[in-house]
């Protein structure tokens, strides 16, 4: 990756283009498809986390310095945290009869 | 009558009627007086600000994290007294329920967040720079700004019986009980914000020491030649970080809820009562690994030096705290099986429980097999940890008896849950600090705690807390309630609870003797020791006793785990050639840590009598802190080579070896 100054940087213009291409099929989702708002919601969702890890590689340096592989641990136990906090408290609360 | 100032209640501030409340009054007063005319008659004054108030150094801001532990242990020991006392008999009338509920909530609160957390953030700091090699913690003044919050949080907790009125509710704080509708003093805003204030302090602990450890290794420690204690230290950081935020988002929503009448967890308007518990416990479960991770550490370190052992399947020890660790943030609902989640719910946080279990006895068995074929020294610090092994395993395997999802319905809210939560905290935590305490003290102060007033301390204590606890379990089996200030004759319970109240005696016994060790060690003990008077293994050892302010005059270079075993051993390293020493850079002290933790103190008193103009004026102080803190660019100081060619001098002989054991 630190080489990639001297180089064309391929892997920025992919990334841009590929994040494009999923702003725009967001948007198209939204506005020209007739789908029910939850799945609306479901599809637009899941593409913006694939756009967000897509952004933390190819532009946030996620993976380059000396700190690459810390950097990947702390926001995997960071997304389990929050992951866990935020739907294991929503299937606590929503299950059984603590949903009454 | 009412006289009000800015809706001050003047009248409402002390609390007045109860005798119990109005000796202590006495009782703070006086030692407050005699507090102050002591220095005052001595001239310490000075003294204690330059060396004490304003330090930063690692191992003084250690120091007085332990001090504030015994005391708070007193505290709540006193109030785990009052409990015995009044149910060692039927229909005592020692304490009414209201006093009794104060006094439960002041205990469990006290006993964790301010005994067991300082207790053992105070040996980690004392400990770990020196473990590591290093001179100092990465954010020495922010090592201190935790230490005065959690001072400033500690105090404000502590005066809360009698300036305005205890906290009620239980340590666990649940709504409804919780909040203003059932709790309308202001007892329970003490504990929302003093616990909040103290929180933050813990949060700045746990990100200055992953900092610490993972970039201020000396050179040559790999991750995997660190130290036990460290290791545990490091992941325990880790779920600070991890788990300390959700109950400041708590503890503010309860803020939120208590003083300004929003409807988080207050059924009445739509919010949610067992989201309180639900958050409580995300945090509440990752904190008893978070005191219980350290002690595993301090077992390590002092099982591995007093069998002359290296530490038995290192590897997998490391494995398993980070599977504790991460299987800590998925237990928490097994604290609530029974507010009804469910079965699928209850079926899930069963097995992930019992789970737990798994990596536990693996660290048990590798215990064990350290002190295989070991020549073990029973000391006082060895027979801590000996006596952990068989008195945490009782409080392991009830756990998961208490993990079954379907049996804890009828377990639950009994004795059967104190007895074993006491049987992993005390064996876990208290005997750990004992230990840890017996083990470092000759390196924090330069010389040993008497063994045999000790190993009094030790019977006693360890007698006591079996006499105590184990008939717990039986009164739980045969259902008596756990927060309940009485029963009936009829219930058959009293000869158990006599049982139990007479063994809280003689743990309190056990504990008087430790007060008398320390007293009596000051006072008597040989300070002509060696700075390695336990023959260890691990870099902290390398230095002198007490340790000099800079740690190191050169820092070690590590070639392998237990390095300073082998740094005596091949006797390599261990001497000074005059032309290594080199200026050390250290940081300067400052008040302003102490000065935010008056700030912090004012604020929250404020906050908690609800005086809302006073608290917002008064916040004025926090943010002029923060703003000079910003502008602050004393970059620290030089020891000159001359000081430490001097001091060095005093303790080893320059080009030779460490001074010989000579006691």
């Amino acid at each position: 990756m630190e080489k990639s100054t001297e180089r064309f940087p391929l892997t920025h213009v992919f990334g841009f283009v590929l994040s494009l291409v999923l702003t725009f099929v967001a948007a198209w989702v939204a506005l020209e498809m007739n789908l029910s708002f939850t799945i609306v919601m479901w599809i637009i969702g899941t593409l913006a986390v694939i756009q967000a890890g897509l952004q933390l590689f190819m532009f946030m340096h996620m993976t380059e310095g000396e700190d690459g592989k810390v950097n990947i641990i702390n926001i995997a136990f960071m997304v389990f945290c929050a992951v866990v906090i935020v739907v294991g408290s929503i299937w606590v609360l929503t299950s059984g009869h603590a949903a009454h | 009558m009412e006289v009000t100032i800015v809706g001050i209640k003047w009248d409402e501030i002390l609390i007045t009627g109860d005798p119990i409340i109005l000796g202590s009054q006495i009782a703070i007063l006086l030692t407050s007086l005699g507090i102050i005319g002591g220095l005052t008659y001595l001239k310490k004054w000075k003294w204690l600000w330059r060396e004490w108030i304003t330090t930063v150094d690692h191992k003084r801001i250690g120091i007085m994290y332990i001090v504030a532990a015994v005391l708070m242990f007193f505290r709540g020991g006193m109030d785990g007294l009052m409990m015995k006392a009044q149910t060692a008999r039927p229909e005592m009338s020692i304490l009414d329920s209201q006093h009794y509920n104060e006094v439960f909530t002041a205990h469990g609160v006290i006993m964790i967040l301010f005994m067991a957390m300082p207790f053992l953030i105070g040996l980690m700091n004392v400990v770990i720079p020196l473990q590591i090699g290093a001179r100092d913690v990465a954010f020495p003044q922010l090592n201190a700004l935790s230490f005065w919050l959690f001072f400033s949080g500690a105090m404000l907790f502590n005066i809360a019986f009698v300036v305005g009125g205890a906290p009620d509710a239980g340590w666990t704080s649940y709504f409804p009980l919780a909040g203003k509708e059932f709790s309308p003093g202001i007892g329970n805003n003490y504990y929302a914000i003093s616990l909040q204030i103290a929180g933050l302090g813990t949060l700045m602990t746990g990100i200055n020491f992953i900092v610490t450890i993972l970039k201020m290794r000396t050179k040559g420690m790999t991750l995997m030649r660190m130290p036990m204690f460290t290791w545990t230290t490091l992941i325990t950081s880790v779920i600070i970080v991890a788990a300390f935020p959700i109950f400041t988002v708590a503890l503010a929503l309860m803020t939120f809820d208590r003083l300004y009448g929003t409807h988080f967890f207050t059924v009445a308007a739509g919010g949610s009562d067992m989201l309180w518990a639900n958050l409580f416990w995300l945090w509440g479960h990752p904190e008893v690994y978070i005191v219980i991770l350290p002690a595993f550490g301090m077992f390590s370190e002092i099982i591995s030096t007093f069998s002359r052992k290296q530490l038995y399947g290192y590897k997998s020890m490391v494995v398993s705290i980070v599977a504790i660790a991460v299987l800590s943030m998925l237990v928490w609902v097994h604290h609530f099986y029974t507010m009804g989640s469910g079965a699928l719910v209850n079926s899930f946080f069963s097995i992930t429980t019992m789970m737990i279990a798994v990596p536990t006895g693996v660290k048990m068995f590798n215990w064990l097999f350290t002190m295989r074929k070991g020549r073990i020294k029973m000391t006082t610090a060895m027979l801590w940890s000996l006596a952990f092994v068989p008195n945490f395993v009782i409080g392991g395997v009830t756990g998961v008896m208490l993990a079954m999802g379907a049996a804890d319905y009828q377990y639950h809210n009994t004795l059967f849950l104190v007895a074993h939560f006491h049987y992993v905290l005390i064996p876990g935590v208290v005997f750990a600090v004992f230990a840890g305490l017996y083990y470092w003290w000759p390196k924090m102060f330069g010389f040993m705690l008497n063994e045999k007033l000790g190993k009094w301390h030790f019977w006693l204590f360890v007698i006591g807390f079996n006499v105590t606890f184990m008939p717990m379990f039986f009164l739980g089996l045969n259902g008596a309630v756990r927060r309940a200030y009485t029963y009936s004759a009829e219930s058959g319970f009293a000869p158990l609870f006599m049982l139990s109240a007479v063994g809280s005696v003689i743990l309190a016994a056990g504990f008087a003797v430790f007060c008398y060790n320390i007293y009596w060690s000051i006072r008597y003990a040989d300070r002509n020791i060696s700075s390695d008077p336990w023959d260890a293994r691990t870099l902290e050892w390398a230095t002198s006793s007490p340790v000099q302010h800079y740690n190191f005059a050169k820092l070690p270079e590590v070639k392998s785990l237990d390095a300073f075993w082998y740094m005596k051993k091949n006797n390599e390293g261990i001497t000074l050639k005059d032309e290594e020493i080199e200026e050390i850079h250290m940081p300067s002290n400052s008040g302003l840590p102490f000065l935010m933790c008056v700030a912090f103190g004012i604020v929250g008193f404020f906050l908690i009598f609800e005086w809302h103009l006073l608290a917002a004026v008064s916040t004025v102080l926090i943010i002029a802190g923060l703003i000079y803190r910003s502008f602050d660019y004393n970059d620290g100081y030089h020891i000159h080579k001359d000081e430490i060619r001097k001091t060095e001098s005093t303790w080893k002989k320059m080009e030779g070896k460490v001074n010989n054991h000579v006691s």
